[in-house]
């Protein structure tokens, strides 16, 4: 964002529920009539048609839940950040709430460039011949083990083989139900992103042998990092504007 | 979610099927009504996608006057797409409504809003997928009453085996009596369906056609009668008298996903006397009732606020024709406070260099394209159809659209106009080249694009006696304006002839043909408006299969005589006024607009004793189309192009 004359704010909030089958295009458009609903003090573009200035983050599959999406607005002077979610929230559809905001540093880095790992909760059931959940932590251990990891996917239209590994930073077992497990996972999003589908195609092109087969039956996104100089911070936490009115005066 | 919602075995369906947003409601405005016993639940459906449906206002108004009252709870619901369609059969999940997510069979009431022909296939699918008997015979105390409404319901024969009541006209009164009757039976035990329907059949504005007897002679019609004395021998159309009365939607629905016409929507007035003689809205809506002028403000200002939204359309048959639009529009549009940058737009223009002042007045910035309805390529085709615009007022308009800014102006022509010849035809691309022409002495990038539409006459307009023009003639004019606007910088752009054809056979169809539109829907004729699925094939072989010829409804001229299928349902105009202006048309004479000219007795007014509700009895602002208009050079071309087409 940058900030120039403006007032550029990050939020952070959550899309839970039946919503979450509505689109990345769907949720600038809903995003955009709260503002006006909430009578924000947006800051517009000032080019021949004034659009308001606003950068999303990573976009969320339709279908998929969130408790950690962000994204940047500018407004024209600082109507109290405290009060941005409750004013926003008023106009937003059910299961999207505005969970925290923060005053943004001027020309702060975009959420897409910035972010560099996504964490995940995939709930999957097992429809292999093994059920166990021995089988399941085997798949993800083999799976690890592999230095290289290819998969079939779509890019721009075309069938393309893939390799996934690099992506995986990290896969768990995280909680296990009767007819269903959890699968914590951290996909890196940079240089190439992987998502959820990928890993569960990944696990399941070495599952197979050891009679385990996957399907995806829930994702919730938990979280979105900033790796920055060994450090891995939240976006609400990365890019604050400082309240140091003095050194800018000087 | 309610105990009796369906969500959870909907939820797994969606993420399997495109665009899953659409199922889930939601919308900004939208209610989660509880069903208390005793109330009449009602599902409103619109039998076409939710991107198409959501936006209808006539739906929306019904939703929230029947949410209002107490005897009355209303849910809605659409046409799921075909992939959800199949999962949704595989699963064995009905209809649902999207509010709440109920199953279709926990309401009393399924009210359709029929808008256009094709979509016949789509409410007998609809009906289907909530559990029901598709023909109304076949249907039990038990199931729900098929009601519907709509502008299709002014010929609703062809949908009379499968509709129980129809609601002919404004719908905003018939609803809360439809409302008692059904409560009333439902309280009484609800015991024979018979009983509800002859009550149903005693409302003003209702028809309920297993009350009448249609007998034949051969393919014609012989005679319409009621089974019962006390069952109108004509229905004649509900009216609402003033339309301040009627602030709907005070909620306007706000989707979560993208849908056509996806802005604030405020209906600014009902009706239209331009007596436009192919325009079946201009004739069944009559007479003209506007809207107060401040309660449109408030309207729009309550609504942007409420909704969000950041664009507001005025709408109308001819918006431009609103009293006093030339002080309403600079008010909307300079006062905007606290709703940020908003657009304000005017569908339906007529056109004249007024309504380009207007729209250059609305749109500041993104001055891109423009769009004029001449309808017809000639000055004395457009004399036939009551459409008076000369060529001095459209080539205005076209060079105060150049002039300002805009860069690709759009013609809407419709093909197959009666009496029309292919000078008539040519004289769409002549047109066209001049807009053209006009353009390019303001911008190298200006375009034209005229687009055709295959004319299928429609019941009650003074057209309904005429042959439409079959499939191959359709196509053959087609072909002479694509040679004709060929490497002129015009885009042609074409309605299927096709689409055109089968659209013909339930416009102006009977009873009979009923049991074609059911083949159709058998043979998995669904969502026939959309080119994708259209089938002009499938509609033949429904016709042969109910032994009709498609010709006798389509393409077959008709006469005074003839006893049409719509003539028990009545929109207020006379017979014989209609007969005449049909004479006319074709002696070529046009008919003023009777809100600024004496009244010529259509029948309206007097035969409902209501009356014009027009803030204004002098002529609009710009006028024109023949509105105390000198048009003895009607065809007459500007000297300028004459001259630019020589050099």
């Amino acid at each position: 964002m940058k900030g120039t004359d403006g007032f550029p704010v990050r939020i952070g909030f959550v899309k839970r529920g039946p919503v979450r089958f509505i689109s990345h295009r769907d949720l600038a458009r809903a995003f955009e009539r709260a503002f006006r609903v909430a009578e924000l003090p947006l800051a517009f573009t000032l080019g021949f048609v004034p659009r308001p200035k606003v950068g999303f983050g990573l976009a969320l599959s339709v279908g998929h839940e969130s408790d950690a999406e962000y994204l940047d607005f500018e407004l024209t002077h600082d109507p109290g950040v405290a009060g941005i979610g409750p004013l926003v929230n008023q106009g937003l559809p059910e299961g999207m709430a505005v969970t925290a905001a923060v005053a943004l540093a001027d020309r702060a880095p975009s959420l897409q460039e910035s972010v560099t790992t996504v964490g995940y909760d995939i709930t999957v059931t097992n429809e292999g011949d093994d059920p166990s959940v021995a089988a399941i932590e085997a798949t993800i251990r083999r799976a690890l083990d592999c230095p290289v990891l290819e998969i079939q996917r779509t890019r721009k239209g075309r069938e393309i083989t893939e390799d996934v590994r690099p992506a995986l930073r990290r896969v768990e077992l995280a909680e296990v139900e009767p007819a269903s497990a959890v699968l914590r996972c951290e996909l890196v999003t940079q240089p190439r992103s992987a998502r959820p589908s990928d890993l569960i195609a990944a696990l399941n092109s070495v599952a197979e042998p050891i009679g385990v087969r996957l399907s995806e039956r829930r994702v919730l996104r938990t979280h979105q990092w900033i790796e920055r100089g060994g450090a891995r911070l939240e976006p609400l936490e990365a890019d604050p504007r400082l309240a140091v009115p003095e050194a800018r005066a000087s | 979610m309610a105990m009796s919602s369906l969500w959870p075995r909907i939820e797994p369906l969606l993420a399997r099927v495109e665009k899953p947003a659409r199922y889930i409601g939601m919308e900004r405005g939208s209610l989660r009504p509880i069903h208390r016993p005793g109330q009449v639940a009602w599902l409103l459906l619109y039998p076409d996608t939710y991107e198409i449906g959501l936006p209808n206002q006539g739906l929306q108004i019904l939703y929230e006057i029947l949410n209002e009252r107490d005897d009355a709870v209303a849910e809605r619901s659409y046409a799921p797409w075909s992939d959800l369609e199949a999962e949704m059969r595989r699963a064995g999940v009905p209809l649902f409504s999207v509010d709440t997510h109920r199953a279709a069979s926990d309401f009393d009431v399924l009210g359709f809003n029929l808008s256009a022909e094709l979509v016949a296939t789509n409410l007998l699918n609809c009906i289907d997928l909530a559990g029901c008997p598709v023909r109304a015979e076949d249907r039990a105390p038990t199931d729900p009453l098929v009601i519907a409404g709509g502008h299709c319901t002014f010929n609703p024969e062809p949908y009379a085996d499968f509709v129980d009541a129809f609601v002919i006209g404004d719908g905003e009164e018939p609803v809360g009596e439809i409302t008692e009757v059904v409560g009333a039976w439902k309280r009484g035990g609800r015991a024979h369906r018979e009983a509800v329907l002859h009550d149903l059949a005693t409302l003003p504005g209702v028809y309920v056609p297993s009350m009448y007897d249609v007998t034949y002679d051969g393919a014609r019609i012989v005679a319409v009668e009621p089974r019962y004395d006390d069952v109108p021998e004509r229905v004649e159309k509900a009216t609402v008298a003033d339309l301040a009365d009627w602030p709907y939607p005070k909620h306007q629905l706000v989707p979560l996903t993208e849908v056509v016409h996806d802005r604030l929507n405020v209906e600014i007035f009902r009706g239209c006397t331009r007596g436009c003689r192919f325009c079946q809205a201009g004739m069944i809506t009559r007479p003209v009732r506007e809207r107060p002028a401040d309660q449109v403000r408030t309207m729009v200002t309550e609504g942007l606020a409420r909704t969000g939204y950041d664009e507001v359309a005025l709408t109308s048959l001819s918006s431009a024709d609103f009293s006093g639009i030339e002080r309403l529009v600079p008010d909307l549009v300079n006062n905007q406070e606290g709703c940020g940058n908003v657009a304000l737009s005017l569908p339906s223009l007529r056109v004249d260099a007024f309504t380009v002042g207007l729209a250059a007045e609305i749109q500041k910035v993104k001055r891109t394209g423009l769009t004029f309805a001449p309808e017809a390529g000639s000055w004395r085709l457009r004399q036939v159809i009551n459409k008076m615009i000369t060529e001095e007022d459209l080539y205005a308009a076209v060079e105060g659209a150049y002039s300002q800014g805009w860069r690709r102006v759009k013609l809407y022509f419709l093909s197959g106009l009666p009496t029309e010849a292919d000078e008539d035809t040519l004289g769409i691309a002549e047109m066209a080249k001049n807009v053209v022409k006009i353009g390019r002495r303001y911008t190298k990038q200006a375009s034209c694009t005229a687009s055709l539409g295959g004319f299928v006459p429609k019941a009650h307009t003074p057209f309904q006696w005429f042959g439409q023009n079959g499939v191959d003639e359709m196509r053959r004019k087609v072909g002479v304006l694509r040679d004709a606007t060929r490497k002129t910088g015009v885009q042609l752009r074409w309605h299927d002839p096709e689409a055109s054809y089968a659209e013909g056979i339930v416009s102006r169809g009977d009873r009979r043909v009923g049991r074609a539109i059911e083949h159709v829907w058998r043979a998995g004729g669904t969502f026939q408006e959309w080119s994708e699925h259209f089938s002009l094939g499938l509609w033949l072989d429904g016709m042969a299969a109910a032994g009709l010829d498609p010709d006798f409804y389509v393409t077959r001229h008709r006469d005074e005589t003839e006893i049409l299928p719509w003539d028990h349902v009545a929109a207020g105009l006379h017979r014989d006024f209609l007969w005449q202006d049909w004479r006319s048309a074709l002696d070529e004479h046009g008919l003023p607009d009777c809100r600024w000219t004496p009244c010529y007795d259509c029948g309206v007014c007097t035969g409902y004793a209501i009356e014009h509700v027009v803030a204004s009895s002098v002529t609009p602002a710009g006028g024109s189309q023949g509105t105390d208009q000198d048009l003895s050079h009607g065809g007459w071309t500007p000297v300028a192009l004459v001259e630019t087409r020589s050099s």
